[in-house]
């Protein structure tokens, strides 16, 4: 498949960018932020995104969706990731619809798909138990009748505190094997609590105490069902980085020509060319893997563990690299808070560690390598 | 888009080529590349290193398939550019490597076509097409490297002819050229991209002398070339006096390619095999920043290569870019340095044997060179920033 968007894909793109420049800018992330909004995101706004068809756009036409795919969807996350826009896009599209979409039953999906296509119903993944990202869990799940009884702690559960529905990772003893599981927010057993995180984003922590939760089981393929979601989840998180990427490199090169020092602009300085050009250079590299691993998560491609560690892996350095180049270009406006580069680098911070940061997949790839 | 007609056509073209291959191109020549012997050079004193390698240069050359794109008045093959490409991904299918390898057929020749009189077209190209040319490059001086622009070599104009006199560095065989293409001064009054002119020089003239140079990774092609009060005719000019420096910027573009290695299909062993091969009783490399080198590596290596394929998609899809050349020629030499500081490290002691022409340690200590010839990486960097990113 050719390593460029198609026609439909490109005017989605640029309606996406046009409705976010006009209604989610980063000062409605600020104001988010600055008035301490219990919520973390616009309701309103979000309406009007999935009215849109955003939030259906990866669900099947028979669940009420539209099927326009995941590289349709990275065109929107990335347009997001440049006006860092605050949305349940990433916890209830990319994660949780893809989550009972691949791995829920006939009735799981009809009770979940439609509600969340037409942005009522949000979902979080709830998955990391440490600091340090890994797929090994601790929380169990214990078979009780026809359902599940859960219990353990999870940690930095993205858009936790606004979800209605949980997707939850937990071991069982009989299997030994680690599964996902539908937990209602509100169901018996579940503790909410939210965090402040550095991107003025949702986080929150979870304890489960013997709640209630069903098996997410129908999923057939070569990974499982858990590392199936959180290689999309990695894809889509890398096409939303590369927004971030392209938006602060944008800045910087607009900053290099317009701030002057010594009598002349500090673009003309050979110091600060050659950091820009080499930023290019790998901002060049980021937009291929992210094409190629958002197409082979529609033609079902069977390398997908490697091209999502590639994707997550190499935005994660390229995003570290400009964002930090953007701090240290703008100078000591760059340090203000009223100057909105440095919301690039909170973002990129709480982005890189999501699902794995660079190293974690360094050696992921060591390891699918053999080495 | 292509129609159903020349979609046929190709597909006739392509059944009769494989036919044409399988029957034509000797076992031998079905190899892969390893030495200098196995490629031919041509040129005035060629030596074929076998009778099957002047076998198959012969009957290529019969087909004009020496140089496929060219036109035929020119001895070339007259192939459109979807005919080339069922010939490449044939000969590549069947792993028949290339009749000749010139720089007439990959730099000159496409200068002349864009540069030179119909008069100059008719008398150059045949030749290379023929590979009875062997022709080198005399772009560097000592005192002009990055700023090749700043170069010296005089070409005084006397009447009928040019007198040549000055010294080029980093002529690529030189010592068994025939020919050879310069950028040479005519004006010496004028702004510096303006007194520069192209010029074809035959080595055979009196006056011309070279001498080789040993690099650190051993023995070399390259040389130094010395002009000394040489006559060149004025009708080996090509194009306007004056001029040259377009012409130079052109084949400089061409050259940044060829070593950013875009269809280079001739790769090394993957470093992944090689560290397999060292893995501890736990399945990995038991040196775990290696380890992360190697990976950082094969994962810059790999979206590299999937840069390329976007390019090319790009280009079809009509978003080509041609400063992009700068782009591939900076982060492929560096990756390919890259590769080799990893290799070297992978191989630890064995790696430092400097007894045969392919020891890693000198293929090593020639990758060191990558990142300077034909534009530094600082001078590509450079070319980045003003022309993409538009910066002063």
């Amino acid at each position: 498949m050719p390593l460029v968007i198609n026609e439909e894909q490109q005017m989605l793109k640029e309606s996406a960018r046009d409705f976010l420049k006009e209604k989610a800018p980063i000062s409605q992330l600020r104001q988010l932020r600055d008035d301490n909004d219990p919520l973390g995101y616009s309701p309103q706004l979000w309406a009007e995104m999935a009215e849109m068809g955003w939030a259906a756009l990866t669900i099947l036409e028979s669940y009420g969706g539209l099927g326009f795919g995941f590289t349709g969807l990275g065109q929107i996350l990335e347009e997001t990731g440049r006006t860092l826009t605050a949305s349940p896009l990433v916890s209830t599209v990319l994660l949780g619809a893809t989550a009972i979409e691949k791995g829920g039953n006939q009735m799981q999906k009809e009770a979940h798909l439609g509600a969340i296509a037409s942005g009522e119903r949000l979902v979080a993944l709830a998955h990391e138990e440490t600091s340090f990202h890994q797929v090994a869990v601790s929380t169990t799940a214990l078979p009780n009748d026809d359902h599940y009884l859960l219990s353990g702690k999870k940690v930095f559960v993205l858009d936790g505190n606004i979800a209605d529905e949980l997707i939850v990772s937990a071991f069982s003893e009989g299997d030994q094997k680690t599964k996902l599981y539908l937990v209602n927010a509100k169901a018996a057993g579940v503790e909410i609590t939210k965090v402040k995180m550095m991107d003025s984003r949702n986080a929150a922590t979870l304890v489960l105490n013997n709640a209630k939760g069903e098996l997410l089981g129908s999923y057939e393929g070569s990974q499982t069902l858990l590392e199936y979601v959180l290689d999309v989840g990695r894809i889509g998180l890398a096409a939303e980085m590369l927004g971030g990427v392209k938006e602060a490199f944008d800045r910087i090169i607009a900053y290099l020509k317009e701030r002057k020092q010594f009598g002349v602009m500090i673009g003309s300085f050979q110091a600060l060319q050659h950091r820009a050009a080499h930023m290019f250079c790998e901002i060049e590299l980021c937009k291929s893997i992210v094409i190629k691993a958002l197409q082979a998560i529609d033609s079902g491609n069977e390398d997908l563990a490697q091209l999502a560690s590639l994707a997550k892996g190499k935005l994660g350095q390229t995003y570290k690299l400009v964002s930090n180049e953007g701090i240290q270009m703008f100078g000591g406006i760059g340090m203000t808070d009223d100057e909105e580069i440095g919301f690039f680098l909170k973002r990129a911070r709480v982005a890189q560690q999501s699902l794995g940061d660079t190293n974690f997949h360094l050696d992921r790839l060591a390891k699918l390598k053999r080495y | 888009m292509i129609d159903s007609q020349t979609r046929t056509d190709l597909d006739q073209f392509r059944s009769e080529t494989r036919e044409w291959l399988l029957a034509n191109c000797p076992d031998s020549m079905r190899q892969p590349v390893k030495s200098y012997n196995d490629i031919y050079w041509g040129g005035k004193n060629a030596v074929f290193a076998s009778e099957d390698q002047k076998l198959w240069f012969e009957r290529m050359l019969s087909k004009g398939w020496t140089v496929p794109a060219w036109d035929k008045r020119y001895g070339g093959g007259g192939l459109n550019r979807l005919e080339q490409k069922v010939l490449n991904e044939e000969m590549t299918a069947l792993g028949c490597r290339p009749p000749i390898f010139s720089f007439g057929i990959s730099m000159l020749g496409p200068a002349l076509l864009k540069f030179a009189s119909e008069e100059q077209k008719m008398r150059y190209l045949p030749p290379i097409v023929a590979g009875k040319t062997w022709w080198c490059q005399g772009y560097s001086e000592p005192e002009a490297g990055s700023d090749l622009a700043g170069l010296q070599t005089r070409a005084e104009d006397r009447g009928d002819h040019y007198l040549v006199s000055g010294q080029k560095v980093w002529t690529s065989y030189a010592d068994k050229a025939d020919w050879i293409f310069c950028l040479v001064r005519t004006d010496p009054d004028a702004p510096k991209h303006s007194g520069i002119s192209f010029l074809l020089i035959d080595m055979a003239s009196e006056g011309v002398s070279t001498r080789p140079i040993k690099l650190i990774s051993g023995k070399s092609p390259f040389c130094e070339t010395f002009f000394d009060n040489v006559k060149v005719p004025k009708e080996n000019l090509i194009g306007t006096e004056g001029k040259g420096w377009s012409i130079a910027k052109f084949l400089l573009t061409h050259e940044r390619q060829m070593i950013g290695g875009i269809g280079d299909t001739n790769k090394p062993k993957e470093l992944s095999t090689i560290a397999q091969e060292q893995v501890d009783f736990e399945g990995q490399l038991p040196d775990s920043s290696l380890r992360n080198e190697i990976a950082t590596f094969e994962m810059d290596e790999a979206i590299f290569d999937m840069t390329i394929e976007r390019a090319i998609d790009e280009a079809k899809a009509g978003n080509a870019s041609g400063a992009l050349s700068s782009f591939f020629k900076y982060y492929g030499t560096e990756l390919n340095k890259r590769r080799f500081e990893a290799m070297l490290s992978l191989h630890g002691f064995a790696g430092l044997s400097w007894e045969g022409d392919a020891d890693l340690a000198k293929m090593f200590c020639r990758t060191k060179g990558n990142s300077i010839e034909g534009g530094t990486s600082e001078v590509q960097l450079n070319i980045i920033s003003k022309r993409i990113l538009g910066l002063p």
